[in-house]
Protein backbone atom coordinates (compact mmCIF):
# COMPACT_ATOMS: atom_id res chain seq x y z
CA UNK A 1 0.00 0.00 0.00
CA UNK A 2 1.42 3.64 -0.57
CA UNK A 3 2.17 5.77 1.65
CA UNK A 4 1.99 9.84 1.90
CA UNK A 5 5.44 11.54 2.85
CA UNK A 6 4.12 12.25 6.33
CA UNK A 7 3.94 8.52 6.73
CA UNK A 8 7.23 8.11 4.63
CA UNK A 9 9.24 10.52 6.82
CA UNK A 10 7.22 9.42 10.27
CA UNK A 11 8.48 5.55 9.25
CA UNK A 12 11.98 6.53 8.12
CA UNK A 13 12.68 8.44 11.38
CA UNK A 14 11.63 5.67 13.58
CA UNK A 15 12.91 2.81 12.13
CA UNK A 16 10.38 1.43 10.48
CA UNK A 17 9.48 -0.24 6.53
CA UNK A 18 6.15 1.36 6.62
CA UNK A 19 3.17 2.46 8.83
CA UNK A 20 -0.08 3.48 9.16
CA UNK A 21 -2.31 6.25 10.25
CA UNK A 22 -3.62 5.12 14.18
CA UNK A 23 0.04 3.77 14.69
CA UNK A 24 2.27 5.29 18.00
CA UNK A 25 5.55 5.50 16.97
CA UNK A 26 8.74 6.73 18.91
CA UNK A 27 10.50 9.16 15.98
CA UNK A 28 14.06 10.17 16.21
CA UNK A 29 14.49 13.95 15.31
CA UNK A 30 16.35 16.24 13.45
CA UNK A 31 15.97 19.51 14.99
CA UNK A 32 14.48 20.86 17.95
CA UNK A 33 13.69 24.87 17.92
CA UNK A 34 13.62 26.45 21.47
CA UNK A 35 11.74 29.84 22.14
CA UNK A 36 12.08 32.24 25.39
CA UNK A 37 8.37 31.16 26.53
CA UNK A 38 8.10 27.31 26.64
CA UNK A 39 11.62 26.22 27.23
CA UNK A 40 12.50 27.68 30.19
CA UNK A 41 9.68 25.18 32.18
CA UNK A 42 10.89 22.17 29.72
CA UNK A 43 14.81 23.11 30.95
CA UNK A 44 12.92 23.45 34.65
CA UNK A 45 11.63 20.06 34.12
CA UNK A 46 14.58 18.58 33.32
CA UNK A 47 16.74 19.85 35.94
CA UNK A 48 14.41 18.36 38.83
CA UNK A 49 14.89 14.77 37.41
CA UNK A 50 18.44 15.48 37.29
CA UNK A 51 18.52 15.69 33.55
CA UNK A 52 21.63 18.12 33.23
CA UNK A 53 22.87 17.50 29.14
CA UNK A 54 20.43 18.02 26.06
CA UNK A 55 20.89 14.52 23.64
CA UNK A 56 22.67 16.49 21.24
CA UNK A 57 23.68 20.29 21.16
CA UNK A 58 23.70 20.45 17.59
CA UNK A 59 20.18 19.65 16.71
CA UNK A 60 18.51 22.37 18.55
CA UNK A 61 18.35 26.09 17.51
CA UNK A 62 17.28 28.79 20.10
CA UNK A 63 16.03 32.09 19.40
CA UNK A 64 14.60 34.65 22.03
CA UNK A 65 10.75 35.46 20.02
CA UNK A 66 7.69 36.23 22.30
CA UNK A 67 8.73 38.36 24.56
CA UNK A 68 12.21 40.50 23.22
CA UNK A 69 13.51 42.91 23.70
CA UNK A 70 11.96 41.71 27.14
CA UNK A 71 8.61 43.29 28.14
CA UNK A 72 9.22 43.18 31.89
CA UNK A 73 11.07 41.89 34.49
CA UNK A 74 9.31 38.90 34.30
CA UNK A 75 9.97 37.78 30.88
CA UNK A 76 13.33 38.98 31.37
CA UNK A 77 13.77 35.97 33.51
CA UNK A 78 12.97 34.03 31.01
CA UNK A 79 15.29 35.50 28.31
CA UNK A 80 17.95 34.96 31.09
CA UNK A 81 16.94 31.48 31.74
CA UNK A 82 17.15 30.52 27.77
CA UNK A 83 20.62 32.27 27.50
CA UNK A 84 22.18 30.99 30.30
CA UNK A 85 20.89 27.32 29.49
CA UNK A 86 21.76 27.38 26.02
CA UNK A 87 25.32 28.91 27.09
CA UNK A 88 25.87 25.96 29.48
CA UNK A 89 24.98 23.33 27.25
CA UNK A 90 26.72 24.66 24.31
CA UNK A 91 24.07 25.30 21.82
CA UNK A 92 25.61 27.05 18.62
CA UNK A 93 22.97 28.15 17.13
CA UNK A 94 21.29 30.69 18.89
CA UNK A 95 19.92 33.87 17.79
CA UNK A 96 20.39 36.84 20.49
CA UNK A 97 19.02 40.06 20.06
CA UNK A 98 20.04 41.90 17.02
CA UNK A 99 20.31 38.60 15.29
CA UNK A 100 17.07 37.15 16.57
CA UNK A 101 13.76 36.56 14.81
CA UNK A 102 10.19 34.55 15.46
CA UNK A 103 11.20 30.87 15.50
CA UNK A 104 9.57 29.44 12.88
CA UNK A 105 11.07 32.21 10.67
CA UNK A 106 14.28 32.21 11.52
CA UNK A 107 14.82 28.51 11.69
CA UNK A 108 14.00 28.36 7.67
CA UNK A 109 15.71 31.30 6.87
CA UNK A 110 18.91 30.53 8.16
CA UNK A 111 19.18 27.44 6.77
CA UNK A 112 18.02 25.49 9.31
CA UNK A 113 15.52 23.30 7.88
CA UNK A 114 16.02 20.69 5.28
CA UNK A 115 13.70 18.09 3.38
CA UNK A 116 12.54 15.14 4.85
CA UNK A 117 13.70 16.39 8.39
CA UNK A 118 11.39 15.64 11.45
CA UNK A 119 11.23 18.89 13.79
CA UNK A 120 9.55 19.84 16.47
CA UNK A 121 9.09 23.02 18.72
CA UNK A 122 7.05 23.91 21.84
CA UNK A 123 4.94 26.10 19.92
CA UNK A 124 1.99 25.47 17.82
CA UNK A 125 3.06 27.05 14.44
CA UNK A 126 5.82 24.82 13.73
CA UNK A 127 3.61 23.28 11.02
CA UNK A 128 4.99 26.45 9.01
CA UNK A 129 8.30 24.54 8.60
CA UNK A 130 6.28 21.38 6.43
CA UNK A 131 6.86 24.12 3.68
CA UNK A 132 10.04 22.60 2.75
CA UNK A 133 8.32 18.73 2.72
CA UNK A 134 9.62 18.26 6.52
CA UNK A 135 6.90 16.69 9.12
CA UNK A 136 7.10 19.82 11.56
CA UNK A 137 4.78 20.01 14.33
CA UNK A 138 4.19 21.69 17.59
CA UNK A 139 4.07 20.73 21.01
CA UNK A 140 3.89 21.75 24.79
CA UNK A 141 6.90 21.86 27.23
CA UNK A 142 6.56 18.26 28.61
CA UNK A 143 6.97 16.79 25.15
CA UNK A 144 9.81 19.54 24.41
CA UNK A 145 11.85 18.55 27.64
CA UNK A 146 11.59 14.60 26.61
CA UNK A 147 12.70 15.70 22.98
CA UNK A 148 15.41 17.72 24.30
CA UNK A 149 16.76 14.91 26.83
CA UNK A 150 16.38 11.71 24.25
CA UNK A 151 15.99 13.13 20.87
CA UNK A 152 13.04 11.13 20.01
CA UNK A 153 9.22 11.74 20.41
CA UNK A 154 6.24 9.39 20.33
CA UNK A 155 3.54 10.34 17.87
CA UNK A 156 0.59 8.68 16.70
CA UNK A 157 0.51 8.41 13.25
CA UNK A 158 -1.68 10.99 11.65
CA UNK A 159 -4.23 10.68 8.43
CA UNK A 160 -3.21 13.22 5.66
CA UNK A 161 -5.68 15.21 4.21
CA UNK A 162 -4.68 15.83 0.47
CA UNK A 163 -5.57 19.58 -0.97
CA UNK A 164 -5.50 20.32 -4.39
CA UNK A 165 -4.34 23.86 -5.04
CA UNK A 166 -4.88 24.83 -8.45
CA UNK A 167 -4.78 27.36 -11.23
CA UNK A 168 -3.06 31.29 -10.97
CA UNK A 169 -4.07 33.57 -7.87
CA UNK A 170 -5.87 36.52 -9.18
CA UNK A 171 -4.03 40.06 -8.77
CA UNK A 172 -4.58 41.08 -4.96
CA UNK A 173 -5.04 37.92 -3.97
CA UNK A 174 -2.32 36.17 -2.01
CA UNK A 175 -1.45 32.53 -0.22
CA UNK A 176 -2.77 33.98 3.05
CA UNK A 177 -6.50 34.57 1.51
CA UNK A 178 -6.11 30.49 0.23
CA UNK A 179 -5.43 29.40 3.45
CA UNK A 180 -8.13 31.44 5.21
CA UNK A 181 -10.52 30.00 2.30
CA UNK A 182 -9.41 26.58 3.50
CA UNK A 183 -10.23 27.18 6.98
CA UNK A 184 -13.13 28.74 6.57
CA UNK A 185 -14.32 25.61 4.42
CA UNK A 186 -13.52 23.28 6.94
CA UNK A 187 -13.45 24.79 10.22
CA UNK A 188 -10.98 25.34 13.12
CA UNK A 189 -11.23 21.60 13.95
CA UNK A 190 -11.52 20.46 10.19
CA UNK A 191 -8.18 19.41 10.23
CA UNK A 192 -8.21 17.49 14.46
CA UNK A 193 -4.99 15.55 14.37
CA UNK A 194 -3.85 15.37 10.93
CA UNK A 195 -1.59 16.00 8.28
CA UNK A 196 -2.93 18.62 5.55
CA UNK A 197 -0.55 17.94 2.50
CA UNK A 198 -0.98 20.46 -0.67
CA UNK A 199 0.19 20.10 -3.84
CA UNK A 200 -0.56 21.43 -7.26
CA UNK A 201 -0.03 23.62 -10.26
CA UNK A 202 -0.96 26.39 -8.19
CA UNK A 203 2.07 26.23 -6.20
CA UNK A 204 4.13 26.43 -8.90
CA UNK A 205 3.91 30.40 -8.68
CA UNK A 206 4.37 30.59 -5.07
CA UNK A 207 7.47 30.98 -3.27
CA UNK A 208 8.69 29.63 0.20
CA UNK A 209 7.35 32.85 1.81
CA UNK A 210 4.04 32.49 0.35
CA UNK A 211 4.11 28.49 0.94
CA UNK A 212 5.26 29.62 4.62
CA UNK A 213 2.07 30.86 5.14
CA UNK A 214 -0.03 28.26 4.42
CA UNK A 215 1.45 25.59 6.36
CA UNK A 216 2.15 28.29 8.93
CA UNK A 217 -1.93 27.82 9.58
CA UNK A 218 -2.38 24.45 9.48
CA UNK A 219 -3.35 24.18 13.59
CA UNK A 220 -5.48 26.55 13.40
CA UNK A 221 -7.61 24.28 11.79
CA UNK A 222 -6.46 21.66 14.03
CA UNK A 223 -3.54 20.13 11.51
CA UNK A 224 -0.94 18.44 13.55
CA UNK A 225 1.10 19.39 10.45
CA UNK A 226 1.01 20.78 7.18
CA UNK A 227 3.67 20.01 4.54
CA UNK A 228 4.30 20.80 0.57
CA UNK A 229 6.24 18.36 -1.67
CA UNK A 230 9.76 19.50 -2.47
CA UNK A 231 10.33 20.78 -5.94
CA UNK A 232 12.47 23.96 -7.59
CA UNK A 233 11.18 26.37 -5.42
CA UNK A 234 12.13 25.33 -2.60
CA UNK A 235 15.36 22.81 -3.48
CA UNK A 236 16.60 26.65 -4.65
CA UNK A 237 15.90 27.84 -1.07
CA UNK A 238 17.25 25.38 0.83
CA UNK A 239 20.29 25.36 -1.28
CA UNK A 240 20.99 29.11 -1.17
CA UNK A 241 21.36 28.49 2.71
CA UNK A 242 22.88 25.66 3.65
CA UNK A 243 25.01 22.99 1.60
CA UNK A 244 23.83 20.18 4.13
CA UNK A 245 22.49 17.32 2.54
CA UNK A 246 18.88 16.14 2.67
CA UNK A 247 16.38 13.44 1.80
CA UNK A 248 13.46 14.32 -0.58
CA UNK A 249 10.02 11.99 0.29
CA UNK A 250 7.30 12.08 -1.88
CA UNK A 251 3.97 10.56 -1.37
CA UNK A 252 3.02 7.70 -3.61
CA UNK A 253 0.00 7.62 -6.31
CA UNK A 254 -1.92 5.16 -4.73
CA UNK A 255 -1.21 6.47 -1.03
CA UNK A 256 -4.37 6.59 1.02
CA UNK A 257 -5.88 10.00 2.20
CA UNK A 258 -8.77 10.85 4.40
CA UNK A 259 -10.37 13.32 2.37
CA UNK A 260 -9.62 15.31 -0.71
CA UNK A 261 -10.11 18.95 -1.73
CA UNK A 262 -9.23 20.56 -5.15
CA UNK A 263 -9.55 23.99 -5.38
CA UNK A 264 -9.21 26.59 -7.67
CA UNK A 265 -7.45 29.35 -7.16
CA UNK A 266 -8.93 31.72 -9.43
CA UNK A 267 -12.06 31.70 -7.80
CA UNK A 268 -10.82 33.33 -4.74
CA UNK A 269 -10.81 36.83 -3.90
CA UNK A 270 -9.78 38.47 -0.74
CA UNK A 271 -10.77 36.93 2.25
CA UNK A 272 -10.80 38.73 5.86
CA UNK A 273 -11.27 36.34 8.66
CA UNK A 274 -13.99 38.21 11.51
CA UNK A 275 -13.52 37.69 15.02
CA UNK A 276 -13.62 35.80 16.81
CA UNK A 277 -12.47 32.80 15.25
CA UNK A 278 -9.93 32.18 12.09
CA UNK A 279 -12.45 30.18 9.83
CA UNK A 280 -15.23 33.15 9.89
CA UNK A 281 -13.50 33.77 6.65
CA UNK A 282 -15.55 35.82 4.14
CA UNK A 283 -15.13 37.16 0.80
CA UNK A 284 -14.41 40.80 1.36
CA UNK A 285 -17.54 42.35 -0.94
CA UNK A 286 -19.33 39.93 1.54
CA UNK A 287 -18.86 42.44 4.45
CA UNK A 288 -19.01 45.82 6.12
CA UNK A 289 -16.42 48.27 5.87
CA UNK A 290 -15.81 48.21 9.57
CA UNK A 291 -13.73 51.15 11.02
CA UNK A 292 -10.23 50.28 12.10
CA UNK A 293 -8.38 51.67 15.27
CA UNK A 294 -5.39 49.36 14.75
CA UNK A 295 -3.74 47.53 11.48
CA UNK A 296 -0.82 45.07 12.48
CA UNK A 297 1.62 43.80 10.19
CA UNK A 298 3.53 40.89 11.00
CA UNK A 299 4.01 37.37 12.74
CA UNK A 300 5.16 34.21 11.56
CA UNK A 301 2.05 33.78 9.33
CA UNK A 302 2.97 37.14 7.50
CA UNK A 303 6.32 38.77 8.44
CA UNK A 304 8.27 37.52 5.89
CA UNK A 305 10.48 40.00 3.40
CA UNK A 306 7.69 39.63 0.30
CA UNK A 307 4.92 40.31 2.87
CA UNK A 308 6.56 43.53 3.37
CA UNK A 309 7.03 44.73 -0.32
CA UNK A 310 3.58 43.73 -0.76
CA UNK A 311 2.52 46.37 1.69
CA UNK A 312 4.56 48.38 1.12
CA UNK A 313 3.90 48.57 -2.89
CA UNK A 314 0.42 49.56 -1.49
CA UNK A 315 1.28 52.20 1.00
CA UNK A 316 3.95 53.53 -1.18
CA UNK A 317 3.05 57.55 -1.59
CA UNK A 318 -0.04 57.26 0.97
CA UNK A 319 -0.37 57.95 4.97
CA UNK A 320 -2.27 55.74 7.24
CA UNK A 321 -5.75 57.02 8.01
CA UNK A 322 -5.98 59.27 10.96
CA UNK A 323 -7.33 57.32 13.91
CA UNK A 324 -6.05 53.60 12.56
CA UNK A 325 -2.54 53.53 14.52
CA UNK A 326 -0.60 51.09 12.01
CA UNK A 327 2.57 48.80 12.92
CA UNK A 328 5.22 46.73 10.82
CA UNK A 329 6.95 43.32 12.54
CA UNK A 330 9.14 42.27 9.96
CA UNK A 331 9.17 38.50 11.28
CA UNK A 332 13.17 38.44 11.45
CA UNK A 333 16.27 40.71 12.25
CA UNK A 334 17.43 39.86 8.25
CA UNK A 335 13.88 41.01 6.89
CA UNK A 336 14.07 44.14 9.03
CA UNK A 337 17.73 44.70 7.26
CA UNK A 338 16.26 43.82 3.47
CA UNK A 339 13.31 45.90 4.45
CA UNK A 340 15.63 48.69 5.24
CA UNK A 341 18.00 48.26 2.21
CA UNK A 342 15.07 48.16 -0.28
CA UNK A 343 13.81 51.13 1.20
CA UNK A 344 10.91 49.14 2.71
CA UNK A 345 11.45 50.84 6.03
CA UNK A 346 11.31 54.43 5.02
CA UNK A 347 7.89 53.99 2.88
CA UNK A 348 6.31 52.46 5.67
CA UNK A 349 7.96 55.30 8.02
CA UNK A 350 6.74 58.54 5.82
CA UNK A 351 3.00 56.52 5.66
CA UNK A 352 3.25 56.89 9.03
CA UNK A 353 3.77 53.34 10.37
CA UNK A 354 5.66 52.13 13.39
CA UNK A 355 8.35 49.70 12.83
CA UNK A 356 9.37 47.30 15.55
CA UNK A 357 12.26 45.29 15.83
CA UNK A 358 11.38 41.25 15.03
CA UNK A 359 8.88 40.30 17.68
CA UNK A 360 6.21 38.02 18.64
CA UNK A 361 4.31 41.14 20.51
CA UNK A 362 1.15 41.89 20.03
CA UNK A 363 0.22 38.70 17.41
CA UNK A 364 -0.39 37.41 21.06
CA UNK A 365 -1.29 40.05 22.96
CA UNK A 366 2.56 40.60 24.40
CA UNK A 367 3.41 44.15 24.30
CA UNK A 368 3.88 46.41 21.05
CA UNK A 369 0.47 47.02 20.31
CA UNK A 370 -1.59 45.24 22.46
CA UNK A 371 -5.41 46.29 22.06
CA UNK A 372 -7.87 47.95 24.57
CA UNK A 373 -11.21 47.33 25.62
CA UNK A 374 -13.92 47.42 22.30
CA UNK A 375 -10.67 48.42 19.96
CA UNK A 376 -10.71 46.91 16.56
CA UNK A 377 -7.60 45.80 14.62
CA UNK A 378 -7.02 44.01 11.28
CA UNK A 379 -4.27 41.79 11.86
CA UNK A 380 -1.72 39.98 9.24
CA UNK A 381 -1.46 36.83 12.15
CA UNK A 382 -2.88 33.69 12.14
CA UNK A 383 -5.48 33.70 15.09
CA UNK A 384 -8.22 36.04 16.61
CA UNK A 385 -9.42 34.62 19.73
CA UNK A 386 -11.01 36.37 22.38
CA UNK A 387 -8.73 38.39 23.66
CA UNK A 388 -5.65 37.25 21.74
CA UNK A 389 -4.18 40.30 21.16
CA UNK A 390 -5.24 42.34 24.24
CA UNK A 391 -8.54 43.13 26.15
CA UNK A 392 -11.28 40.51 25.73
CA UNK A 393 -14.01 42.90 24.51
CA UNK A 394 -11.56 44.01 21.46
CA UNK A 395 -11.66 42.63 17.88
CA UNK A 396 -9.51 41.10 15.42
CA UNK A 397 -10.13 40.36 11.73
CA UNK A 398 -7.03 38.65 9.70
CA UNK A 399 -6.19 38.73 6.22
CA UNK A 400 -3.66 39.42 4.05
CA UNK A 401 -0.85 42.07 4.12
CA UNK A 402 -2.00 43.94 0.74
CA UNK A 403 -5.58 43.91 2.65
CA UNK A 404 -4.47 44.98 5.90
CA UNK A 405 -1.94 48.06 3.83
CA UNK A 406 -5.38 48.82 1.64
CA UNK A 407 -7.01 49.06 5.13
CA UNK A 408 -4.37 51.07 6.78
CA UNK A 409 -4.93 53.60 4.12
CA UNK A 410 -8.92 54.09 4.31
CA UNK A 411 -8.97 53.52 7.93
CA UNK A 412 -11.97 50.97 6.98
CA UNK A 413 -11.58 47.61 6.02
CA UNK A 414 -10.50 47.82 2.12
CA UNK A 415 -10.33 45.75 -0.57
CA UNK A 416 -6.50 45.96 -1.53
CA UNK A 417 -7.51 45.82 -5.81
CA UNK A 418 -9.05 49.20 -5.17
CA UNK A 419 -5.17 50.66 -4.51
CA UNK A 420 -3.91 48.06 -7.18
CA UNK A 421 -6.12 48.92 -10.03
CA UNK A 422 -5.15 52.46 -9.51
CA UNK A 423 -1.83 51.86 -9.31
CA UNK A 424 -2.07 49.94 -13.02
CA UNK A 425 -4.18 52.43 -14.57
CA UNK A 426 -1.47 55.23 -13.72
CA UNK A 427 1.63 53.07 -14.58
CA UNK B 1 4.56 4.77 41.16
CA UNK B 2 0.87 4.81 43.25
CA UNK B 3 -1.78 3.14 41.00
CA UNK B 4 -3.99 5.47 39.09
CA UNK B 5 -7.37 5.44 40.90
CA UNK B 6 -10.34 4.26 39.08
CA UNK B 7 -12.92 6.59 40.31
CA UNK B 8 -12.98 10.57 40.39
CA UNK B 9 -15.25 12.64 41.81
CA UNK B 10 -15.87 16.18 42.01
CA UNK B 11 -18.16 19.54 40.74
CA UNK B 12 -18.36 20.18 37.65
CA UNK B 13 -18.03 23.41 35.69
CA UNK B 14 -19.59 23.18 32.51
CA UNK B 15 -18.88 25.38 29.75
CA UNK B 16 -21.29 24.24 26.70
CA UNK B 17 -19.08 25.97 23.59
CA UNK B 18 -16.96 23.89 21.02
CA UNK B 19 -13.20 25.63 21.01
CA UNK B 20 -12.81 26.94 24.10
CA UNK B 21 -9.23 27.85 23.04
CA UNK B 22 -5.86 27.96 24.85
CA UNK B 23 -6.05 32.02 24.79
CA UNK B 24 -9.40 31.67 27.26
CA UNK B 25 -7.91 28.96 29.16
CA UNK B 26 -4.47 31.41 30.38
CA UNK B 27 -4.49 34.42 28.07
CA UNK B 28 -1.26 35.17 26.72
CA UNK B 29 -0.36 38.22 28.47
CA UNK B 30 0.23 36.00 31.68
CA UNK B 31 2.61 33.34 29.96
CA UNK B 32 5.71 35.25 31.52
CA UNK B 33 5.36 32.86 34.95
CA UNK B 34 5.22 28.92 35.01
CA UNK B 35 4.20 28.45 38.02
CA UNK B 36 0.95 26.56 38.80
CA UNK B 37 -0.06 28.74 41.60
CA UNK B 38 0.59 31.84 39.62
CA UNK B 39 -0.86 30.67 36.54
CA UNK B 40 -4.23 29.48 38.61
CA UNK B 41 -5.25 32.98 39.62
CA UNK B 42 -5.67 33.83 35.66
CA UNK B 43 -7.41 30.43 34.62
CA UNK B 44 -10.54 31.06 32.42
CA UNK B 45 -10.49 34.97 33.08
CA UNK B 46 -11.21 35.90 29.55
CA UNK B 47 -14.74 34.14 29.48
CA UNK B 48 -15.30 32.98 33.40
CA UNK B 49 -14.18 35.43 35.46
CA UNK B 50 -16.13 33.42 38.68
CA UNK B 51 -14.31 30.39 37.81
CA UNK B 52 -11.36 30.75 40.28
CA UNK B 53 -13.46 32.15 42.74
CA UNK B 54 -16.02 29.03 42.62
CA UNK B 55 -13.46 25.84 41.75
CA UNK B 56 -12.08 23.79 44.43
CA UNK B 57 -9.85 20.94 44.32
CA UNK B 58 -11.00 17.84 42.56
CA UNK B 59 -13.62 19.94 40.52
CA UNK B 60 -14.21 18.73 36.85
CA UNK B 61 -14.54 21.03 33.96
CA UNK B 62 -17.21 19.70 31.35
CA UNK B 63 -16.98 21.48 27.76
CA UNK B 64 -17.59 20.83 23.66
CA UNK B 65 -15.94 19.87 21.02
CA UNK B 66 -11.94 20.67 20.48
CA UNK B 67 -11.63 22.05 24.01
CA UNK B 68 -8.31 23.37 24.14
CA UNK B 69 -7.14 24.62 20.35
CA UNK B 70 -4.65 27.26 19.96
CA UNK B 71 -1.47 27.94 21.09
CA UNK B 72 0.94 24.68 21.99
CA UNK B 73 0.99 26.16 25.68
CA UNK B 74 0.99 23.48 28.29
CA UNK B 75 0.26 26.36 31.04
CA UNK B 76 -3.20 25.88 30.23
CA UNK B 77 -3.04 22.41 31.62
CA UNK B 78 -0.99 23.63 34.95
CA UNK B 79 -3.61 26.71 35.38
CA UNK B 80 -6.29 24.18 35.49
CA UNK B 81 -4.52 21.64 37.58
CA UNK B 82 -3.24 24.53 39.59
CA UNK B 83 -6.66 25.76 40.23
CA UNK B 84 -7.63 22.28 41.48
CA UNK B 85 -9.41 20.83 38.60
CA UNK B 86 -8.29 17.18 38.61
CA UNK B 87 -9.95 15.80 35.19
CA UNK B 88 -11.35 17.64 31.85
CA UNK B 89 -14.35 16.05 30.02
CA UNK B 90 -15.08 17.17 26.31
CA UNK B 91 -16.81 16.22 23.53
CA UNK B 92 -13.23 16.64 21.62
CA UNK B 93 -9.71 17.55 22.16
CA UNK B 94 -7.20 19.77 20.16
CA UNK B 95 -4.43 17.55 19.45
CA UNK B 96 -1.88 19.31 21.48
CA UNK B 97 -4.09 19.90 24.56
CA UNK B 98 -4.92 16.01 24.68
CA UNK B 99 -0.45 15.33 24.73
CA UNK B 100 -0.04 18.00 27.09
CA UNK B 101 -2.50 16.73 29.37
CA UNK B 102 -1.27 13.10 29.27
CA UNK B 103 1.91 13.86 29.12
CA UNK B 104 1.45 15.42 32.18
CA UNK B 105 -0.78 12.73 34.05
CA UNK B 106 -4.20 14.88 33.71
CA UNK B 107 -6.87 13.32 32.78
CA UNK B 108 -8.85 14.05 29.74
CA UNK B 109 -11.57 12.47 28.98
CA UNK B 110 -13.87 12.42 25.65
CA UNK B 111 -17.66 11.73 26.15
CA UNK B 112 -19.86 13.77 23.60
CA UNK B 113 -23.36 12.96 26.16
CA UNK B 114 -21.57 15.01 29.22
CA UNK B 115 -22.48 18.69 28.34
CA UNK B 116 -25.78 17.59 28.08
CA UNK B 117 -26.42 15.81 30.54
CA UNK B 118 -24.19 17.78 33.21
CA UNK B 119 -25.15 21.31 34.96
CA UNK B 120 -22.02 23.59 36.25
CA UNK B 121 -22.46 22.86 39.84
CA UNK B 122 -23.76 19.03 39.56
CA UNK B 123 -21.05 16.18 41.39
CA UNK B 124 -19.97 14.48 38.93
CA UNK B 125 -17.93 10.71 38.99
CA UNK B 126 -16.20 8.79 36.29
CA UNK B 127 -15.38 5.32 36.34
CA UNK B 128 -12.03 5.15 33.82
CA UNK B 129 -11.32 1.22 33.65
CA UNK B 130 -15.27 1.06 33.43
CA UNK B 131 -15.56 4.02 30.86
CA UNK B 132 -18.29 5.24 32.47
CA UNK B 133 -19.45 8.98 33.94
CA UNK B 134 -22.33 9.40 36.49
CA UNK B 135 -23.84 12.54 37.24
CA UNK B 136 -24.50 12.22 40.94
CA UNK B 137 -27.42 15.12 41.23
CA UNK B 138 -29.00 13.48 38.47
CA UNK B 139 -28.53 10.31 38.25
CA UNK B 140 -27.88 9.93 34.67
CA UNK B 141 -25.15 8.30 33.32
CA UNK B 142 -23.21 7.92 30.29
CA UNK B 143 -20.65 5.76 28.43
CA UNK B 144 -16.96 6.84 27.32
CA UNK B 145 -14.17 5.09 25.45
CA UNK B 146 -11.65 4.06 28.07
CA UNK B 147 -8.83 5.85 27.67
CA UNK B 148 -5.95 3.91 25.06
CA UNK B 149 -3.67 1.77 26.64
CA UNK B 150 -0.61 3.98 25.64
CA UNK B 151 -2.43 6.97 27.03
CA UNK B 152 -3.30 5.19 30.37
CA UNK B 153 0.66 4.25 31.05
CA UNK B 154 2.00 7.72 30.78
CA UNK B 155 -0.89 8.85 33.01
CA UNK B 156 -0.33 5.83 35.50
CA UNK B 157 3.68 6.73 35.24
CA UNK B 158 3.12 10.43 36.27
CA UNK B 159 3.00 12.03 32.62
CA UNK B 160 5.94 11.61 29.55
CA UNK B 161 8.75 12.21 31.71
CA UNK B 162 8.81 9.42 34.56
CA UNK B 163 7.37 7.40 32.20
CA UNK B 164 10.77 7.69 29.93
CA UNK B 165 12.53 7.61 32.91
CA UNK B 166 11.22 4.18 33.97
CA UNK B 167 11.90 2.90 30.59
CA UNK B 168 15.70 3.90 30.80
CA UNK B 169 15.76 2.63 33.93
CA UNK B 170 14.81 -1.06 32.64
CA UNK B 171 16.84 -1.10 29.60
S1 LIG C 1 4.22 35.42 15.77
FE1 LIG C 1 2.36 34.94 16.90
S2 LIG C 1 1.72 32.96 16.17
FE2 LIG C 1 3.82 33.25 15.49
S3 LIG C 1 5.06 32.26 17.06
FE3 LIG C 1 4.85 34.39 17.63
S4 LIG C 1 3.05 34.48 18.97
FE4 LIG C 1 3.00 32.54 17.92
Amino acid sequence: MGMTITEKILAAHSGRESIVPGEIVNAKLDLIVCHDVTTPPAVAMLRKLGINKVFDPTKILVTPDHFVPNKDIKSAKLSKHLREWREEQGIERYYEIGNHGICHAIAPEQGHVLPGMTIVCGDSHTTTMGALGTFASGVGSTDLAAALATGELWFKVPESMLFELNGHLPVGVYSKDIILYIISKIGVDGARYKAMEYRGTALKDLTMEARFTITNMAIEAGGKSGIMPVDEISENYVKERTSDSYTIFNSDDDATYSDRFTIDVDQLEPIVALPSLPSNGRFIGEIERVKMDQVYIGSCTNGRIEDLRIAAQIMKGHKVAKGTRTIVVPATTEVWKTAMREGLLEIFADAGCVVSTATCGACLGGFMGVLGAEETCLSTTNRNFTGRMGDPRSKVYLASPATAAATAITGTITDPRDFLKAQAAKA
Amino acid sequence: MPELPNTFKGAAHVYERAHINTDEIIPARHLNVHEEAELAKYAMEDIDTGFIKRVKTGDFIIAGENFGCGSSREHAVWALRGAGIRVVVATSYARIFFRNAINNGFLAIECPEAIEMVKTGDEVEIDIQAGKLRNLTTGKEAGFVPLSDFARELIEDGGLLPHIQKKAAKA
